[in-house]
């Protein structure tokens, strides 16, 4: 398990990290969201070491991280790096040659590692000469070269297409399987929810919260109900809920009861409703990433959230 | 999204996506056993050197200029021979060349069929044919030897300080010289075309690939692949090996050039200058050596300070400097001997003086000893400060770093 604990770091006033800890469990996709200049990327150059934090530790089954320890983890950097005139190929072999691989098993390596991305066709094409989405697979490839313990990903989706996502995520999956703790960041939040098993939300450089996505997802799914019928102004009359409002088409009511007679208000509602007319949806509700993270976002003082 | 149109990936987190899930998939596993160990800082160099040199060797830019440079070396050696009297530069004289011819000399029918050129004037007597020459009458005097020299001619040719090459050329077969006042060449032409050559090899070899080193490092800063790099190398092997390349490139090139040089020089015969080059040559390319990998060191340095490719020719501003201030002086003072003197002990300037005096035969080989030493001891300092600037300065990509933190800071 690959853990932060107590990480900061200021650039000048700004304090881009504020005691930042959290855990990437082996065996699991951890997600890293928040906005931009939420901190993100500062706390993941240190977590790689690149970036030397005012105080804290970022420790690897609960072995301090030294630099002999992060040169065995994959980065992936937030802006793109690789040398726009060497090709493919030889690029990735270097990096894999770099982490200890021999020539030939490096080269070996690079051939198989793009292959499985899709850039088989390109192995000996420069860098510069190809589209955004290849650069991407390429940078992807770069931070698996080295067969790493560890992987940090800077929002490795970005520029993706579908397809590509799903050949990544699978790649990544397959690294998670062989036990190599992953954390990536991303503004994409579906593609979060659908990948990652694991969420870590951070916003003003503070982690807002962290676990697992059913737990979070739960934790905020309230005591709410939704459900589709006609005008629906009537259902804050009903004794216990608490609050209406329109969502996706749908009405959307939060009940505030003791738990056990919460339920009973939701019947209570659906009872209702039948009675007025027909009822084509009635459902629990289930929040999904990106109102979970609007709400963590939301909860916390304003001012906070566009210091990097 | 609608609950009911929620992926069905997950909710069980760790269980639910491993389809066939290998032996470590459960969390807290051990870290899978590596296959491979790793690699040494001086492997990590190479590795750098070996790319950098590959990078290099692979620009067309590069090849080009060099056979361009090639080209150029050996079309003015072989220009100079043709056109002028070799790199004597005293020119054709128009009239033709006065030779004494003393009693008894045979074998010179190339130099009768040729009145145009050569004048013959007929001595008595040796004595007589020698003062012909110390008079300044004749270029050279032929004597009779009783036997042939070496050369397969019984002619003894005496020049008062150089031999016409015309009169040799003219003659079948290499007559024995002996010269009454032998200067091989002046003095002064040879501090003027030393400074020259030295100084043009230099500046040209040390702004190249000080330059390619400086844009390499600023080009790694911006496309951020430092980072990358960083996370696998530490600064200092990075920076040894972009040295080590780019001084081996440099090496080499200087090596071509000063090859071609004394081949062509080789092959159009020019021995006086062959003679007078050769040791100082290879000096040089010691010196060079040397003292690249100072200003390389620098250069890296320099540059790590900025992250954009426009603010390179700032940041190597002081450099450019150290290479064009010792050139200018070996240039505007090769006639002053002490000047020479002093500017053949000071760091990089020794590697064009130093190889002056060589040449002029001005300074003794343990001199050149010295300056290397005091080069050498020089280059550690230097290859010390751009590290630092280097280490310290690499992951600074969002702005110019000053100087004088990049100095301090100790953020390696």
């Amino acid at each position: 398990m690959l853990e932060v604990t107590h990480l900061t770091r200021t650039f000048g006033a700004i304090r881009a990290a504020d005691d930042i800890s959290f855990q990437v469990p082996r065996g699991a996709i951890t997600g890293f969201i928040g906005g931009n200049g939420a901190g993100k990327t500062t706390t993941m150059r240190m977590i790689l070491g690149v970036l030397h934090p005012d105080s804290g530790q970022v420790s690897l089954d609960g072995r301090p991280v030294t630099r002999e320890l992060s040169r065995h983890f994959g980065y992936m950097p937030e802006e793109r790096g690789l040398y726009p005139k060497m090709r493919v190929a030889e690029q990735i072999a270097y990096l894999a040659a770099l982490h200890g691989f021999s020539q030939a098993a490096a080269a070996n390596r690079a051939e198989t590692l793009l292959k499985s991305l899709g850039l088989g066709q390109r192995l000996a094409d420069p860098v510069e000469k190809l589209s955004l989405g290849n650069q991407q697979r390429a940078q992807i490839a770069a931070a698996l070269a080295g067969d790493p313990d560890v992987l940090v990903l800077d929002e490795p989706f970005s520029g993706l297409d579908p397809m590509a996502v799903d050949t990544v995520g699978e790649i990544l999956r397959d690294y998670v399987g062989r036990g190599v703790p992953l954390i990536f960041s991303s503004h994409q939040l579906d593609l979060v929810e659908r990948l990652c098993d694991h969420l870590v939300i951070i916003a003003g450089g503070r982690i807002r919260t962290t676990g697992s996505r059913a737990e979070l997802l739960h934790a905020h799914a309230g005591q709410r109900w939704e459900i589709e019928c006609g005008p629906a102004a009537w259902i804050a009359d009903v004794p216990g809920v608490s609050a209406v409002e329109p969502f996706n088409g749908r009405h959307r009511f939060a009940v505030t009861a003791p738990e056990g007679e919460a339920a009973a208000v939701a019947q209570e509602v659906l009872r209702q409703a039948l009675g007025r007319g027909p009822v084509a949806a009635f459902a629990p509700w289930q929040p999904n990433l990106v109102e979970v993270f609007r709400e963590v976002i939301v909860d916390e003082p304003q001012d906070k959230q566009e210091n990097r | 999204m609608s609950p009911t149109e929620l992926p069905p990936t997950g909710q069980q987190p760790t269980e639910s996506q491993t389809a066939e899930p290998p032996a470590a998939a459960a969390p807290g596993a051990p870290v899978p056993a590596r296959s491979h160990r790793s690699p040494t800082s001086v492997s990590l160099a190479w590795l750098v050197a070996w790319r950098e040199i590959r990078a290099q060797l692979r620009s067309r830019a590069f090849i080009v200029s060099s056979v361009l440079f090639v080209v150029l070396i050996a079309a003015g050696i072989f220009a100079a021979t043709i056109f002028g009297d070799g790199f004597g530069g005293d020119g054709e004289p128009a009239a033709p060349t006065a030779v004494a011819v003393g009693p008894g000399v045979s074998g010179i029918e190339g130099l009768k069929a040729d009145p145009e050129a050569f004048e013959l004037l007929a001595a008595a007597s040796e004595a007589e044919a020698l003062e012909f020459v110390s008079s300044g009458e004749a270029a050279a005097a032929l004597l009779a030897l009783p036997e042939a020299g070496p050369d397969g001619l019984p002619i003894l040719l005496v020049a008062q300080s150089s031999a016409p090459d015309d009169v040799i050329a003219a003659l079948t077969y290499r007559p024995t010289v002996s010269l009454i006042d032998p200067a091989p060449a002046s003095r002064e032409l040879v501090g003027y075309l030393g400074s020259l050559i030295f100084g043009v090899l230099f500046i040209w070899a040390a702004m190249l690939f000080g330059q390619t080193i400086a844009q390499n490092t600023v080009i790694e800063k911006q496309t951020r692949i430092v980072e990358i790099l960083l996370a696998a190398v530490p600064a200092r092997a990075l920076m040894a090996g972009k040295v080590i390349g780019h001084s081996l490139l440099a090496l080499g090139e200087t090596a071509l050039m000063a090859g071609t040089a004394l081949v062509c020089l080789n092959l159009v015969g020019n021995t006086t200058i062959l003679g007078l080059m050769t040791a100082p040559l290879l000096w040089y390319v010691l010196f060079f050596a040397i003292g690249f990998v100072f200003l390389a060191s620098l250069f890296a340095g320099a540059a790590a300070l900025v992250s954009r490719l426009e603010d390179v020719g700032t940041a190597i501003m002081p450099l450019t400097l150290l290479i064009m201030v010792p050139y200018v002086l070996c240039i505007a003072l090769n006639q002053d001997a002490t000047a020479m003197k002093v500017l053949s002990y000071i760091p990089i300037a020794s590697t064009i003086a130093m190889p002056v005096r060589l040449m002029q035969d001005d300074a003794a080989w343990w001199e050149a000893l010295i300056a290397l030493a005091l080069l050498i001891a020089t280059a550690f300092g230097a290859i010390a400060i751009g590290a630092r600037l280097y280490s310290n300065s690499l992951l600074q990509t969002d702005r110019k770093v000053k100087l004088l933190t990049a100095l301090r800071s100790n953020n390696d």
